[in-house]
């Protein structure tokens, strides 16, 4: 399902807390890479003639995987390329990538799909899955081919953006992924609730005069399609999760063992709605930020595994459209590289969440929602690999992007933990 | 007139760093009560024969107004003039703005003439922070979408404690389009910050809650010192909106007429004002309106603003003695 460069690079990583939370590994240790695949994992391995990577104080880990990014490829190239676009998830960490189809036009046929693939085979740093529109133009009225979709390399399908606003096609949709064995992800948003909305429907939208998107938009979006999963028996995945009612569905479809799955944004485990306050249109995103209360649902939600995945909902957006007054701006933020060090410093170092949890929710929890294969440490194992310096202090600049595109919400903060080295199919693919 | 005790000594000064009014949110009560103190001292000055002072010559005051507008920008334009500084005004039909230029460009390029202040009414909320973003002059929020107005907050101050001879414990009622209303987010906030409260009174979709506590019920401005009427926007009456079934429902159980107040109750309004909707002409030409007062209110309140931002020290001596 994923398509672009494997490499067969050599290389000896020596001295790393090489730590695999999946694989039950935390040991210093010496990490040999022949080939492209990991050949050996002990102490004190000999170098054997390959390159040296000295790592001792840093932290190795399986490389991570993001399913939720936006390429803007098609026809906003000049937000993110494939090139740009997998450069700044080398640069973040990540091996592999979900590219989301809402581009000019939507990927919506098979030959797309089949181009894109070739395009990255080429263009991109490293692999990339190319999701496909569930309706024709994403305009939620007819069933894209998704046989032949699926046929051509689709590595999922969504209409992200926009949420499947007839229950009836959503149905259809779900049935049918039975033919195409792909996961079906779904941005949950009931639009006669969010209409014109920019900001949480909550106390500090209320104080600003903007329009507010309560949470109920999404929760009885994600009762609905909850539902749908359940009564069809085919799996559905909920992106950007925000709202505590949203998780409190979830955890109930598990219990009764609906086949469902979640992610949640690095920026809605870290801000609030509070953040809004500053009219900041990097800031601005959809869903939106939300509460206190909210942020810590999702937190929790996280770390008991009812939220399984990390997704960045990297949304590349050009200046001239994103610095404008706050409810002029488009919604979203980029976040390939900034996740990582966000989360870590946001959330791992005040205790809240472990490093162990992290990393899984970075790398094998969205690995196996999407049925790719698990990035991991062990003998055998293609090399995708991450390098951490958890020490390291950096400050976030609108200079330091490999992505094309700067409207992160951390410009100008200061981060703890860098990613020093990203190994991904093979390939020595980010050093600093 | 109790608090004006303090004009004269023990105003705290501005502070120095580059500052801006974009928001109620940006002032404390001793910013509020140095605007409302400087204010009232040039309020003394336009009561003589030569109405204009030298302090602010030199100075280039920026109107930019993207949204139609005849008290504030008249208002901003003459409190400069008040003050010696030079202005320019433009508005956004017949500028470039109507050849898709955007705020950010527009901004820059009339940054080129190098305005000390820039004072900018948008549609949108968030704009006057992003022109305080893409320049280094003093921003000053004339209207932003639905978020904040605060001039009009801190004339409304003013027309209140000169009619009523304070602040402190004042009771308000306002009454009508709550959530589309920038002036109304603006005042509620200025009146917590001096010790007043509010009651917001209107259809139940137009008020905001989490504001302030609400009534839709009319006979909840019976308690108020002062009944602030808000202009029903008539764009929020088209069909579909929904809102309130229709503006003659509107009327029939929200209008302020002479029944609905009480004797002693004042009440004012933002204009421009639609007679017999919100507000009956009866009210809106009695003893008890404050409308006009707000609109002289507004110059010298204005006129406090600019003199604020652009200089750091106390208040005008002169005029200050007066009060004191």
């Amino acid at each position: 399902m994923l398509a672009g460069p494997v490499g067969r690079d050599d290389l000896v990583i020596r001295g790393a807390r090489v730590l695999d939370p999946v694989e039950g590994v935390d040991a210093v240790l010496d990490v040999r890479v022949d080939g492209g695949t990991i050949a050996a994992l002990a102490s004190e391995l000999d170098a054997n003639g390959h390159r040296v990577v000295d790592a001792g104080g840093l932290v190795l880990a399986p490389a991570f995987v993001d399913p939720h990014v936006h390429l803007r490829t098609p026809g906003r190239e000049d937000e993110e390329t494939i090139a740009t676009g997998t450069a700044a998830a080398a640069a973040g960490g990540y091996c592999a990538i979900l590219a989301m189809p809402n581009t000019e036009p939507v990927v919506d046929e098979a030959e797309q799909v089949r181009a894109l693939r070739a395009r990255a085979e080429t263009e991109a740093r490293i692999p990339v899955g190319f999701l496909a529109a569930i309706s024709k133009g994403q305009a939620g009225a007819e069933l894209t081919e998704m046989g032949a979709l699926a046929d051509a390399g689709a590595a999922g399908f969504t209409d992200d953006g926009r949420p499947v606003a007839s229950a009836g096609l959503m149905r259809r949709a779900l049935q049918y992924g039975a033919v195409t064995s792909r996961t079906l992800a779904v941005h949950c948003e009931e639009q006669t609730l969010t209409r014109g909305a920019h900001a949480h429907a909550g106390r500090v939208a209320a104080e600003l005069g903007l329009a507010g998107w309560p949470s109920l938009g999404e929760s009885l979006m994600v009762a609905r399609d909850l539902e749908l999963a359940a009564e069809t028996g085919r799996p559905v995945h909920l992106m950007h999760l925000s709202a505590t009612e949203s998780v409190g569905h979830l955890r109930r479809a598990h219990e009764r063992g609906v086949a469902a799955t979640g992610e949640v944004t690095p920026h809605h485990l870290c801000l609030t709605e509070e953040a809004v306050r500053s009219l900041d249109p990097n800031v601005k995103m959809n869903p939106p930020l939300r509460t206190e209360a909210d942020r810590l649902a999702l937190v929790d939600a996280l770390r008991d595994g009812t939220i399984a995945a990390i997704a960045t909902d990297h949304a590349p957006h050009a200046p001239e459209e994103k610095d404008v007054p706050f409810e002029a701006a488009p919604f979203g933020v980029t976040g390939l590289e900034t996740a990582f060090a966000a989360l870590y410093t946001h959330l791992v170092l005040p205790g809240v969440l472990r490093l162990e949890t992290l990393l899984e929710r970075l790398s094998a929890g969205p690995a196996a929602i999407f049925g790719l294969e698990r990035p991991r440490i062990a003998v055998g194992a293609p090399a995708n690999l991450t390098l951490l310096d958890l020490d390291r202090r950096w400050r976030v600049k609108s200079s330091g992007f490999r992505s094309r595109s700067a409207n992160s919400w951390l410009l100008g903060k200061r981060l703890h933990g860098q990613v020093r080295l990203t190994v991904a199919a093979g390939r020595v693919v980010h050093e600093t | 007139m109790a608090d004006l005790r303090v004009v004269g000594h023990g105003l705290v000064p501005p502070p120095r760093e580059r500052r801006h009014l974009l928001s109620i949110a940006d002032l404390d009560r001793d910013d509020v009560e140095r605007l409302l103190a400087t204010a009232r001292s040039f309020a003394l000055s336009q009561a003589r024969e030569t109405k204009k002072l030298p302090t602010l010559r030199g100075r280039l005051v920026l109107n930019l107004f993207y949204e139609s507008s005849t008290r504030t920008s008249s208002s901003f334009e003459v409190a400069a003039k008040r003050l010696s500084a030079d202005t320019l005004t433009l508005k956004a039909a017949g500028s470039s703005v109507d050849k898709g230029e955007s705020l950010r460009d527009t901004v820059q390029t009339l940054a080129a003439y190098e305005p000390d202040v820039i004072v900018v009414r948008h549609p949108e909320a968030g704009a006057a922070h992003l022109v305080a973003r893409a320049t280094t002059a003093r921003v000053v929020n004339a209207g932003d979408g639905k978020h904040q107005h605060p001039t009009q907050a801190l004339l409304d101050l003013y027309a209140m404690r000169e009619a009523l001879g304070r602040l402190e414990g004042v009771h308000v009622a306002i009454v009508g389009d709550v959530l589309h209303s920038r002036v109304a987010r603006s005042l509620v906030q200025a009146l917590r910050l001096v010790g007043a409260d509010a009651i917001l009174v209107g259809p139940p979709p137009l008020l905001v809650p989490e504001l302030a506590p609400c009534s839709h019920d009319i006979a909840a401005i019976a308690d108020a010192d002062v009944v602030y009427v808000l202009r029903m926007q008539r764009e929020r009456m088209l069909a579909g909106a929904n809102f309130v079934p229709s503006l003659r429902e509107y009327a029939a159980r929200w209008a302020v007429t002479p029944e609905r107040l009480r004797p002693g109750q004042l009440v004012m309004h933002p204009g421009p004002m639609n007679r017999g909707v919100e507000i009956d002409a009866r009210v809106a030409d009695s003893d008890a309106s404050l409308v006009v007062d707000q609109v002289r209110a507004g110059l010298v309140v204005r006129m406090a603003v600019l003199y604020d931002l652009l200089t750091a020290g106390p208040v005008p001596v002169e005029a200050a003695m007066e009060v004191a």
